[in-house]
């Protein structure tokens, strides 16, 4: 049984299996987003972690000191992951019926005082606060290793929690995406979306039908791939970055036979059986002409009606930021999906040029 | 009429009407001035809407936040007693927090707390989103928002390095070593080699983005110090001034978000 869950765990199997819930959970929010599966599903959720807690080894990785905060973060998301669902049904099904959302409630559009409302239980959550924040500064206490030693790398080296989704990603990135124009672009598109988002329902209310794309869109970026990969970057990976299932032991000398090839190598040795062209880029030519083939792909589909009607509500220029930010977001998957179905390496290699995709 | 205790007496000294100016908030006139009349408590509305109390509603977590990042900022003076940035004594003086300062908790509060802003961080802007509240007129101060979240990941980030220990310096190692990588402006990442002159290296490991992030090749002492900086007095500047101005677009936009 450990053994099949190790099995799972790779994200081999564990990302496609993590988009197939994705899936199911979107489709039939108004099944999650009820009473019921919170507590079904909550229940399972505790059992599963407690009885993966009492593996040693995974006990081990969530009680080194800073992965704590990673679980205090999957049970508040899922929780509210399953609570904003739950509302969002909630208004949905008023909604059909030609109801009012019950955020627009007469009784609950009413003003109140803000003493004491609104002062009450801000002293209530400062006190929760405070005795929350004593009560892990005493029963934790703050990790501290050895003294710095600029001569010594520990294995595996991770950057904080909170950075290790955009580590993980350097799996298939290099530094230059993964490390800086990745997450440049999550932070440009972040504060893009209410300028690209023209949709004006669902204003101050939860709703999922009145704005199914932008809520999947974003759910989509921040459960599966924000915290699968932070998840991933945590609890997975160790010594050499190497995968280790949730229960296995991190043995510093387990090999993992890979070897990774590029597409010019696919083209050129393997396609066409003669050894690779000397000139750069004539040899990376298929990965050039590929890529800009997928960098048009916005452009070809903007003639299709489903992009036409897009383009008369929002226009061209929200149009193409929001292609452009979604196929730039795409790319991670597919190349975590080549990856895993061809071994590819780059798409284009020029390392010559510190220009490696 | 009935006998006066205790509380009513010191409400009518000098003292207590010279520091709050208006009698107990029980009807609808000192309601209003008590909010209105404090410093603190006028960021509030003096009325506002039902769904702005509901925690249903807001979760409460950009409220959280705003006190973690209080509760790290008083910790952090009082760290800042005891916690000198240089190489020889960052990791000794660390220890001496623990062993020798009485409640010596307050690094475990700092970095539990910071932690934890990261989450409430987090878990405000998903709320955020899911209530659409980012809509218009809050474009813009989701933006803000946006920017906010950024600079407390970068906090914690330049704090993770001063306690100055094995975990600190290689997780700055692998944090700053993507900046080697940045395009056109680190020296292993792509363009780098096009702002070449002759012989003359424009872009080099002496003068690319991570030699500036860590004023130097490696994560060495120049580096501890400038963290120390960053994490100290600059970047929580900045994200004060940018608080004041969320806090006042929250106002300004007409409050919490409900239904138009």
């Amino acid at each position: 049984m450990k053994e099949f869950i190790n099995y799972l765990a790779d994200p081999i199997r564990s990302f496609p299996i993590t988009c197939i819930l994705f899936y199911f959970m979107i489709r039939y929010y108004k099944v999650v987003g009820t009473k019921k599966f919170a507590w079904i599903g909550g229940a399972l959720l505790v059992a599963t972690y407690g009885i993966f807690a009492l593996d040693p080894n995974f006990w081990l990785i969530i009680t080194w000191p800073d992965n704590v905060p990673i679980s205090i973060l999957v049970f508040s998301v899922a929780f509210l992951t399953w609570y904003s669902l739950y509302k969002c049904a909630e208004n949905d099904k008023r909604l059909e019926a030609g109801e009012c959302p019950i955020e627009a409630l007469p009784e609950n559009r009413e003003k109140v005082w803000c003493w004491p409302n609104l002062v009450y239980t801000e002293l209530f959550a400062i006190i929760a606060g405070t005795v929350f924040l004593i009560g892990w500064g005493i029963l934790f206490d703050a990790p501290l290793e050895e003294p710095a030693n600029p001569t010594w790398a520990p294995n595996p080296a991770k950057a904080p929690w909170y950075f290790l989704g955009l580590q993980e990603m350097l799996v298939y990135f290099d530094p230059w995406m993964a490390g800086v124009v990745l997450p440049g672009l999550i932070v440009v598109g972040l504060i893009a979306i209410p300028y690209i988002d023209t949709n004006p329902k669902g204003n101050g209310y939860f709703t999922f039908a009145e704005r199914k794309m932008a809520i999947t869109a974003f759910l989509f970026g921040w459960l599966v791939l924000w915290l699968y990969l932070i998840i991933v970057g945590t609890f997975l990976r160790g010594p050499n970055w190497t995968f280790y299932g949730p229960f296995e032991f991190w043995d510093f000398h387990k090999v993992v036979a890979e070897y990774n090839v590029n597409l010019s190598e696919f083209f050129w040795v393997f396609g066409l059986e003669m050894s690779l062209p000397k000139n750069l880029i004539v040899r990376e030519l298929p990965g050039i002409i590929l890529t800009i083939l997928y960098l048009i792909i916005p452009v070809v589909i903007a003639k299709w009606d489903k992009c036409k009607e897009m383009i008369e509500k929002v226009g061209y220029i929200r149009y193409y930021i929001y292609m452009y930010l979604v196929i730039i977001m795409a790319t991670l998957p597919l190349k975590m999906f080549l990856r895993w179905l061809f071994s590819l390496k780059y798409i284009i290699a020029l390392p010559e040029w510190e220009l490696n995709l | 009429m009935a006998e006066k205790g205790l509380a009513d007496k010191v409400r009518e000294t000098q003292v207590w009407k010279s520091i709050f100016r208006h009698g107990p908030p029980n009807n609808a006139r000192n309601r209003a001035a008590v909010v209105a009349g404090n410093v603190f408590l006028h960021l509030h509305p003096i009325k506002l809407k039902k769904s702005g109390v509901q925690l249903g509603y807001t979760w409460c977590m950009g409220g959280l936040t705003f006190f973690i990042f209080l509760a790290l900022t008083v910790t952090g003076v009082l760290l800042m007693f005891y916690y000198r940035p240089t190489a020889e004594y960052a990791f000794n003086d660390i220890i001496a927090l623990k062993e020798h300062v009485p409640l010596g908790i307050m690094r475990e509060i700092h970095r539990w707390g910071a932690h934890a802003m990261v989450i409430t961080v987090w878990l405000h802007m998903f709320r955020v989103f899911m209530t659409g509240s980012y809509k218009p007129p809050r474009e813009f101060n989701w933006g803000v928002g946006v920017i906010l979240l950024v600079l407390t990941l970068l906090l914690s980030f330049t704090g993770y390095l001063l306690p100055w220990d094995q975990l600190a310096i290689w997780a700055i190692a692998v944090g700053s070593n993507m900046a080697k990588a940045t395009p056109f402006a680190g020296h292993g990442g792509p363009g780098a080699m096009l702002a070449q002159i002759g012989d003359f290296v424009m872009v080099s490991d002496k003068n690319d983005v991570r030699f500036q992030l860590l004023a130097g090749r490696f994560v060495g002492e120049p580096a501890l110090l400038r963290f120390y900086i960053l994490h100290c007095v600059f970047i929580p500047l900045v994200v004060g001034v940018l608080i004041a101005i969320h806090f006042w677009r929250v106002r300004k936009d007409g409050g919490i978000s409900a239904p138009l």
